[in-house]
């Protein structure tokens, strides 16, 4: 329902969406244009996206160069310095068993890194590839395969993710094939929204009036398109990822002690929440970051290729 | 309630009087003067069309009269006086004793001014209650006789039913009588059959005459179609970037048109008396951006008479005759006006810089 | 009826769902009778006999019958560690996860109703902005965490919630609420976050609407405008959301009812997968499964009483 006809509600000319709501529309303030011609937005992608960003690169070095990285042993105890605070000799203090948070942190962002790439990617293919098949061809096609994905959604995740971990491994691969398997469904429905739009756009109907065959479409028009929303959206689902990473470890079903992980951190570190509460809070602050910016990189880049969530 | 009531206020009052009416909106992009120095007027009884079209600032024009326009970021300066009392100053609190009661709107697309989960009869008799204290069957009996009013079928019935129940024309009679429910001395419709069928066109404007002639109620009609006020309005304001580009009585207007933009309006509506297959003239280019609308005349860079002085200096509203202005320095059926379309004629292209259409050349040398 | 018209639907997914708990539990690796037997008397015989006993060896199709066509009829088998009966054990623990859950969704609902039509209603405010950018960081804690946190502050520092366990409703309510509020918050934040955000959208669209100016033509107060005219148009897709995130709350129960070492089916399912108790591993997750599936039909049928377009038969002009 959407007519070129100037919304009545909101006669704004030349304002963005985002701009137009900016009135609050019934609000009852009487205070006229405050500081008029001072709003200047600029068009980038302002500094909270960029800080996200950075944080991500941190947490990717620090997943890949782990090892050469200047930080102490994961796994050596320092006896001495059980739960010690955040100082000079352990930058982010050590949890129960005298370990380095620092050097936890550091190579437990590589579990997370690699789990949630390695599951987004999965998922990202097959469930994109699926989807832009589902969108393009219709009939069906379409309609066969989302019958099946619909039924594999009215599942809940976890339930399906716990029988499967249960009775076929945790190693990192497996959790991470389980767990993009399982994410398919999802990518699958945001690739078929995302074509179907595109499918409509002048540019496809064009193309295909002038008689591009199938295939040619598919790859000049319809992919190009679609992948920078699914990927768009991966960044948000690699977060979801990441949390899910924790959760495993909550219920120890991560990949196996003593490796670290961040979910592995927070999970030990409730055991001391009494007396030293930093062992829980830094590797929580590092995943709520982490998650946070996928979040906020994910949307603004979702925002930029609008895509819209309503077409799930 | 079908007589007209004697009326409150001093009767040579106008009903509504806006004087220099600027509106603009800060946007990111920069200041949009959407409203730019519009003066109106309308007496109990009458009708004012305002033509133009899409972007020329009719629709901010009518929530602006109607004081409906967020009060951030939207700069206001003028007047707006119903009865005497100004609105521009009043607060929504003040305005919710007018609204509905003595200033009523319908808008132009009946599938979305109809709230799309109640029911018809719980709309109607909303504002009954509000204004006129009206409950239960009181209200009832009362929205029945404003559905049969406005020529609803089965009124008892259609209370009860939903708006997607009913077709676009049947939607559009129930928004003008959920606006007549608390008898309006001012009703503004905009573009009030823009989204229906020819067919039914033709009803509602029908249906609206009838009823203000009733009420003996002011009526502003905004439309981008000068064929639907033609036969109605008593007197047409044209609208242009802003800005009122002539006002003159309906008959006049037609008779004796001076803008170049409204010729060129009146130029693209069909005529039977033109032998088929006529070419209808279009008039070239976009309407300006608000922004930053040209220096000068603003119709200047679309316009066939424009001159050196149209790009420099903007043309105020002059009278060309009783009650009709225009606002254009070399006026369509004047000498000056002639001269000026011959010079451009001569020269291939006019000072703006367009370039002449050939067929046009080949009428207007004819006319 | 609509209900009637979505019958068929609803059953052919019941089918579908009950159908892939069956095939994923029963394709996975491991031999039940191995389980059952235990690896010291796992003879090739025992293991035969336990097998045909089990009917493990019939086709699967006739596997998948004779247990869809017990479940019916209640009864689920027996749990292979504890030979207690799988639906006793289910219904024993149901209650403690739907108070939960329900606890969740209503708070989540009370709080994000009000919030998010604030958010709109001011909406490019300083009061917005905080609404939106706060909701927007909930979204980036998982439940465990919040969990963790509520014990710290409510358990740990004030003292005045149970950190852990759980007080049957009929022995003492108050203390049975008091048990189930942080778990209830836990679950609840997140849902929280999710249903203001999309309220906030869906409101902002619907105040942009035609019939809202409408509404303010009549002389209809900003209070009425926004809780008769604008928030039932608003709420269609925090419905459907909220019967979808009913999934996310299963999940979440899981995680919770571990930590809070409550009695949940959740809890039961992680419990019985560790110990890999196949016949109990089915019949939860297909509890699970079909409630989640009837949950969304219910809203579905809800939703046709909230947007009358539906129920006359015509499809939702959604925006």
């Amino acid at each position: 329902m959407s007519t070129p006809v100037p919304n009545l509600g909101a006669p704004h000319p030349g304002a963005t969406s985002e701009l137009t709501v900016s009135d609050g529309l019934i609000a009852e303030t009487t205070e006229v244009a405050a500081a008029p011609g001072k709003k200047k937005r600029k068009r980038g992608l302002g500094l909270v996206f960029w800080l996200a960003t950075s944080w991500l690169v941190v947490v990717l070095i620090c997943a890949v160069f782990a090892d050469l990285l200047p930080v102490k042993d994961p796994l050596t105890p320092d006896v001495i310095n059980k739960l010690a605070y955040p100082g000079p000799d352990h930058w982010l203090g050590t949890d129960g068993l005298g370990r380095d948070t620092l050097a936890r942190l550091v190579h437990g962002a590589r579990v997370s890194v690699v789990i949630s790439v390695t599951a987004v990617t999965i998922g990202m293919v097959v469930g994109g590839f699926l989807g832009i098949i589902a969108g393009f061809f219709r009939g069906k096609t379409e309609t066969v395969l989302m019958t099946i994905i619909n039924i594999i959604l009215a599942f809940p995740a976890l339930v399906l993710l716990l029988v499967l971990l249960a009775f076929v491994g945790r190693s990192l691969v497996v959790i991470s094939l389980i767990v993009g398997f399982l994410s398919i469904p999802i990518y699958t429905r945001v690739a078929r929204a995302t074509t179907l739009a595109v499918a409509e756009r002048e540019f496809v109907r064009a193309s295909r009036t002038m008689g591009a065959k199938n295939s040619r479409v598919l790859a000049r028009e319809i992919l190009p398109n679609v992948v920078l929303p699914v990927a768009a959206f991966g960044l948000v689902a690699m977060g979801v990822v990441i949390v899910l990473e924790g959760t495993l470890a909550f219920l120890g079903l991560s990949v196996q002690q003593p490796a670290p992980t961040w979910g592995g951190m927070i999970f030990d570190g409730k055991r001391y929440i009494n007396e030293a509460a930093h062992v829980v809070l830094i590797p929580s602050i590092a995943m709520f970051l982490t998650v946070l910016s996928l979040n906020l990189v994910g949307d603004a880049l979702r925002t930029r290729f609008d895509v819209r969530g309503s077409n799930l | 309630m079908s007589t007209a009531r004697p009326l409150d206020g001093r009767v040579d009052e106008p009903l509504l009087e806006v004087d220099d009416l600027r509106t603009y909106f800060d946007t990111p992009r920069g200041v949009v003067k959407a409203v730019d120095g519009v003066s109106l007027r309308v007496d109990r009884g009458k009708t004012l069309g305002i033509v133009g079209e899409s972007g020329s600032g009719k629709t901010v024009l009518s929530r602006s009269i109607m004081n409906l326009l967020p009060k951030n970021n939207t700069i206001r300066e003028g007047s707006v006086r119903f009865e005497g009392r100004e609105l521009t100053t009043m607060k929504n609190k003040e305005m919710r004793t007018i609204w509905g009661a003595e200033l009523a709107m319908i808008l132009q697309d009946p599938m979305t001014s109809l709230n799309p989960v109640t029911k018809i009869g719980e709309q109607i008799t909303e504002s009954l209650g509000i204004h006129l204290g009206e409950k239960g069957k009181t209200a009832r009996a009362h929205a029945v006789e404003l559905l049969k009013s406005v020529g609803i079928p089965a009124a008892e019935r259609r209370l009860g039913e939903y708006p997607h129940q009913l077709s676009g024309g049947m939607r559009q009679r129930v928004t003008i009588a959920i606006a007549l429910a608390c008898g309006p001395k001012l009703l503004v419709a905009d573009e009030p059959t823009t989204a229906l069928d020819v067919t039914v066109q033709r009803q509602i404007l029908d249906l609206l005459e009838s009823q203000q002639h009733q009420r003996n109620m002011g009526l502003i009609i905004i439309t981008h179609d000068l064929g639907v006020v033609a036969g109605r309005a008593d007197e047409i304001a044209v609208m242009y970037a802003g800005r009122i580009v002539e006002r003159a009585p309906t008959k006049e207007l037609f008779a004796r048109n001076r803008h170049p933009y409204t010729e060129g309006l009146l130029r693209s509506i069909p005529r039977l008396h033109q032998p088929s297959h006529t070419r209808l003239q279009a008039i070239p280019g976009r309407p300006p951006e608000l922004i930053d609308p040209p220096a000068g005349c603003r119709f200047a860079p679309r316009c066939n008479y424009a001159q050196d002085k149209c790009l420099t200096e903007t043309p105020l509203l002059a009278p060309h005759a009783a009650g009709h202005e225009a606002a254009c320095h070399f006026p369509v059926g004047t000498t000056a006006g002639q001269e000026a379309l011959e010079r451009n004629l001569a020269a291939g292209r006019t000072a703006a810089g367009t370039p002449l259409d050939s067929t046009l050349i080949a009428t207007a040398g004819a006319a | 009826m609509y209900v009637l018209r979505r019958l068929p639907s609803l059953l052919a997914t019941l089918f579908a769902v009950s159908l892939l708990t069956f095939l994923m539990t029963s394709l996975l690796p491991g031999d039940p009778a191995l389980q059952i037997l235990g690896a010291e008397n796992a003879t090739p015989e025992a293991i035969a006999e336990v097998r045909a006993e089990l009917g493990l060896d019939d086709p699967l199709p006739v596997r998948y019958l004779a247990w869809i066509g017990d479940a019916l009829t209640g009864d689920f088998g027996r749990s292979y560690r504890t030979s207690e009966p799988v639906a006793e054990a289910i219904i024993d623990r149901l209650p403690v996860t739907a108070e939960v859950g329900i606890l969740a969704i209503i708070i989540a609902l009370l709080v994000a109703i009000p919030v998010g039509m604030l958010s709109a209603y001011r909406a490019g405010t300083r009061t917005d902005k905080i609404i939106s950018s706060t909701s927007f960081g909930l979204l980036a804690v998982p439940n465990f965490m919040v969990a963790i946190f509520l014990i710290l502050i409510f358990s740990v520092t004030l003292g005045i919630l149970p950190a852990t366990g759980w007080v049957n409703f009929t022995d003492d309510p108050v203390q049975n609420l008091r048990s189930a509020l942080l778990p209830a918050l836990s679950l609840a934040i997140a849902e929280m976050a999710v249903y203001t955000r999309l309220l906030r959208t869906d409101m902002i669209a619907t105040l942009q609407q035609d019939f809202v100016t409408m509404a303010r033509v009549k002389g209809v107060s900003n209070r009425r405008i926004l809780f008769r005219h604008a928030l039932r148009p608003s709420s269609f897709s925090l419905m459907t959301v909220a019967g979808v995130q009913v999934g996310a709350i299963i999940g979440g129960s899981v995680v919770i009812e571990t930590l809070f070492a409550l009695p949940g089916v959740g809890r039961l399912l992680l419990d019985s997968v560790v110990q890999r108790d196949l016949l109990m591993v089915q019949g939860v997750a297909l509890v699970i499964a079909v409630s989640y599936v009837v949950v969304n039909f219910t809203v579905d049928i809800l939703y046709s009483y909230l947007d009358p377009r539906i129920s006359h038969g015509r499809s939702a002009a959604r925006v």
